[in-house]
């Protein structure tokens, strides 16, 4: 049976006939989008505590009531891991909140991070009835999934997915974030023997480094790993493949597929005068510092630069995290810096948003040129070049282009340097054989996700780029699946020949 | 995990810990470092692998006590735990056989020099090594330089061991007496600076061993980044080992002195903690 088939028969359950049966669509259309409770700009900017509340299980349940549960639904192309939305939703509306978070973990390894962190509005709500026929706000699919999941964590009912009996097959996973967890437990579902053998002395990548407490806090990404410690996912820490162990070593010890979801952690830089003053550095380092190594916390080791005039290079996600961290460790003014206008920005509309609400102040259309520095080396000022915007560029974005004489200097103590990021380079280094594109980043199957390397796939911003989480998660779900028949045909291969 | 196997003392600041890692062992190269968090609050430090052994499973780090990180691990004892520890790191030590090869350490530098030292001697070249200190109760592994070196020369700022002088007094001596085909330097950054001026001077080329601050060890911050021919190169991927004449020395004193304000904080805090 196919996936529609089965999504035809879901539907068909008698008790989501009986839900559909209970409300006219018209009057379901008539009902307005909830809104997402927040705790108070005031406060939150110089706290780190989530800024998003989260729904109640009322207001869960009237949102969960605008959808239409469509006969053909479209959300679920939206979504890359395919989640089946409707039923998910539509548990929520009869108030099964725990049969909800279920139908979430058929698909998805991290439920509650998706919730937060996914660009809804660019997949599973861009593609909702509502938007596409009815032009009005889309059922608020985010929030609702990150309902169903704090509910099951909230309430201490979190389920662990079924695991097949044990095949009696190592796989190896090397990186333990989005794209390597979701594998992971893909993989343990299956019934495989899976190691993630991660470099950082904390599992997550950059769900842990990266995306601050704020956005997502740890402990959440924490319960959504312990699910998969239960389901005999073997975590190694401080262990770097390539480095450590090579991929030859682990293969003697037994491992005979490989996974690689090592990321893009490489930061890059301009290269522009004064890059290296003190006070200059990657959105990597400072979200790291405070992110992984606490160092906002007065009882921890690790230093960090408190500036109170603090810029922020780029428009992304990670500008926005890092700008708002600013804020947090004290800026009394904290900037964007952004060549480009704030229609092209690559953040989450909700990022910007929140940023703006906390005092950040964007300088778009400007561009840094030189960073100026005093005698001890420090950063003081910034060389600020004012852009506008010329044709679209091969990206379909327009091309950013200096206005000359527009040049003025701007006060800073702090810079955090967020333009991107490039593929991490120990993995191929140490397998020659592993082909990788001029970007460095690594050539596979569109369909498969197979390296050049027998038994060994990759997916994440290792194969793209610096992406988002989701994509990364349907990229190891992806690859589970294909791993899984490569290994299924040879056993039945090996299976036949002894027969 | 990473137990602490012995610990001796070199001298009252100065601490060599022996440290179960069987993998790191097996996988490590002269020049490779690894990255370790003593415990649950702590930070990441780079700390170079002066030996391993194979057989026991264990590699050997000296630490010299200067701020709350490297007091916090001399203060473990043998049959303690690091919390974390990874590695190795960096790229190894390229050794050819070159010829004479004039070996520089300074201060707890003389501990990654050592593994250069003996890895060069194996390749077949002449080694002559200048160890330095500020005096004589920082002058450390005299013995095992002396076994792979050719001659050593001791050097003291104070003069209470050895000669009296700076390391670069030493090494334009042996220049002037003999021809020097490459140079290795190690230690802090102002003496691998000048080290390598002099080195410069006589057109030896030189090869000199980064300690720049570092977070991850894995090229995912460039903390570490230093200007190398004009390029950002990051010291914990690309290194530790440079072209020391490449080097922009003073833009690595300027860099790591970027949290000194910090560590000072810490250290007094940690000192009336104790």
């Amino acid at each position: 049976m196919d996936k529609k088939d089965i999504l035809k028969q879901e539907r068909d359950a008698f008790w989501r006939k009986d839900i559909r049966g209970k409300i006219k669509n018209k009057d379901r259309t008539g009902l307005e989008r909830v809104s997402m409770p927040e705790e108070d700009p005031m406060i939150r900017r110089r706290s780190y505590v989530e800024v998003n509340k989260g729904l109640t299980p009322e207001t869960a349940m009237l949102e969960a009531r605008r959808c239409l549960d469509c006969a053909n639904p479209t959300c679920i192309q939206g979504c890359p891991v395919e989640i089946n939305i409707p039923k998910f939703v539509k548990n929520i509306e009869r108030g099964e909140f725990l049969e909800a978070a279920k139908v979430l973990k058929e698909t998805s390894s991290l439920p509650a991070v998706c919730g937060r962190v996914c660009p809804q509005e660019k997949q599973c709500e861009a593609n909702c009835f509502y938007i596409l026929r009815l032009a009005k706000p889309a059922v608020a699919i985010g929030y609702l999934e990150r309902f169903a999941a704090d509910y099951e964590r909230e309430t201490g009912n979190v389920s662990v997915p079924e695991t097949q009996p044990s095949k009696g097959l190592k796989i190896a996973c090397i990186g333990s974030g989005p794209a390597g967890l979701s594998f992971a437990g893909e993989m343990a579902k299956r019934g495989y023997d899976i190691t993630v053998f991660e470099a950082l002395h904390e599992i997550g990548g950059v769900l842990k480094y990266g995306i601050p407490e704020f956005r997502l806090p740890n402990d959440v990404v924490d319960v959504e790993i312990d699910s998969l410690k239960k389901m005999g996912v073997t975590f190694e820490t401080n262990f770097i493949v390539g480095k450590t162990s090579t991929v030859e070593d682990l293969k003697e010890e037994g491992f005979k597929g490989f996974f690689v979801g090592s990321g893009a952690g490489l930061p890059r830089f301009m290269g522009i005068p004064g890059e290296n003053l003190v006070g200059v550095l990657s959105s990597n380092e400072y979200l790291t510092r405070v992110n992984l190594m606490e160092a906002n916390k007065e009882e921890t080791d690790t230093p960090i630069l408190k500036g109170k005039k603090v810029a922020v290079i780029g428009g992304g996600n990670t500008a926005m995290d890092s700008v708002r961290t600013a804020l947090r460790l004290g800026a009394e003014k904290a900037m964007i810096i952004y060549r480009r206008s704030e229609e092209e920005m690559p953040a989450r509309v909700e990022e910007i948003k929140h940023a703006k609400e906390e005092g950040v102040e964007f300088l778009n259309l400007q561009n840094p040129i030189e960073y100026v520095g005093d005698a001890k080396g420090y950063v003081r000022q910034i060389r600020v070049q004012k852009m506008e915007l010329g044709e679209p560029d091969a990206s379909g974005r327009r091309r950013p282009i200096p206005v000359s004489g527009s040049e003025y200097l701007l006060d800073v103590d702090t810079v955090v340097v967020s333009v991107g990021v490039s593929p991490n380079p120990l993995i191929p280094q140490s397998l020659p054989d592993l082909e990788t594109t001029d970007w460095r980043t690594l050539v596979v199957d569109d369909e498969s996700l197979h390296t050049s390397v027998p038994y060994m796939y990759a997916g994440g911003d290792i194969v793209r780029g610096g992406a988002t989480v989701i994509l990364a998660m349907g990229d190891g779900r992806k690859a589970a699946e294909a791993m899984d028949q490569e290994f299924s045909v040879i056993n039945e291969r090996a299976s036949i020949k002894k027969g | 995990m990473n137990k602490v196997v012995s610990k001796d003392y070199f001298s009252e600041n100065v601490v060599r810990l022996e440290i179960e890692a069987p993998r790191i062992a097996k996988s490590r190269r002269a020049g490779h470092f690894v990255i370790l968090r003593v415990d649950e609050k702590g930070e990441r430090i780079p700390l170079t692998i002066s030996s391993s052994d194979t057989a026991k499973g264990t590699i050997t780090l000296v630490v010299q006590k200067v701020g709350v990180s490297s007091k916090k691990l001399c203060a473990l004892k043998p049959g303690d735990c690091i919390s974390d520890l990874v590695g190795p790191l960096g790229q190894a030590t390229e050794v050819k056989k070159t010829g004479t090869v004039l070996a520089c350490g300074g201060g707890v530098g003389v501990a990654p020099l050592l593994p250069i030292v003996e890895a060069n001697k194996k390749a077949g070249n002449k080694v002559i090594s200048i160890i330095a200190a500020r005096s004589k109760d920082l002058i450390i592994l005299e013995d095992q330089i002396r076994e792979f070196s050719d001659d050593v020369i001791v050097m003291t700022d104070d003069g209470s061991y050895g000669e009296k002088g700076l390391i670069t007094e030493g090494m334009e001596k042996v220049i002037a007496r003999e021809k020097v085909d490459e140079a290795v330097i190690i230690g802090p950054a102002i003496m691998m600076k000048f080290a390598s001026e002099v080195t410069r001077k006589h057109e030896i080329p030189s090869i000199a061993s980064l300690n720049t601050i570092m977070v991850d060890g894995t090229g995912m911050c460039g903390a570490c980044r230093v200007t190398v021919d004009g390029k950002t190169k990051f010291v914990c991927v690309d290194g530790p080992e440079f072209d020391a004449h490449k080097v922009d020395f003073d833009e690595m004193l300027m860099r790591l002195s970027g949290y000194r304000d910090f560590e000072k904080e810490a250290n007094e805090r940690y000192q009336k903690d104790q």
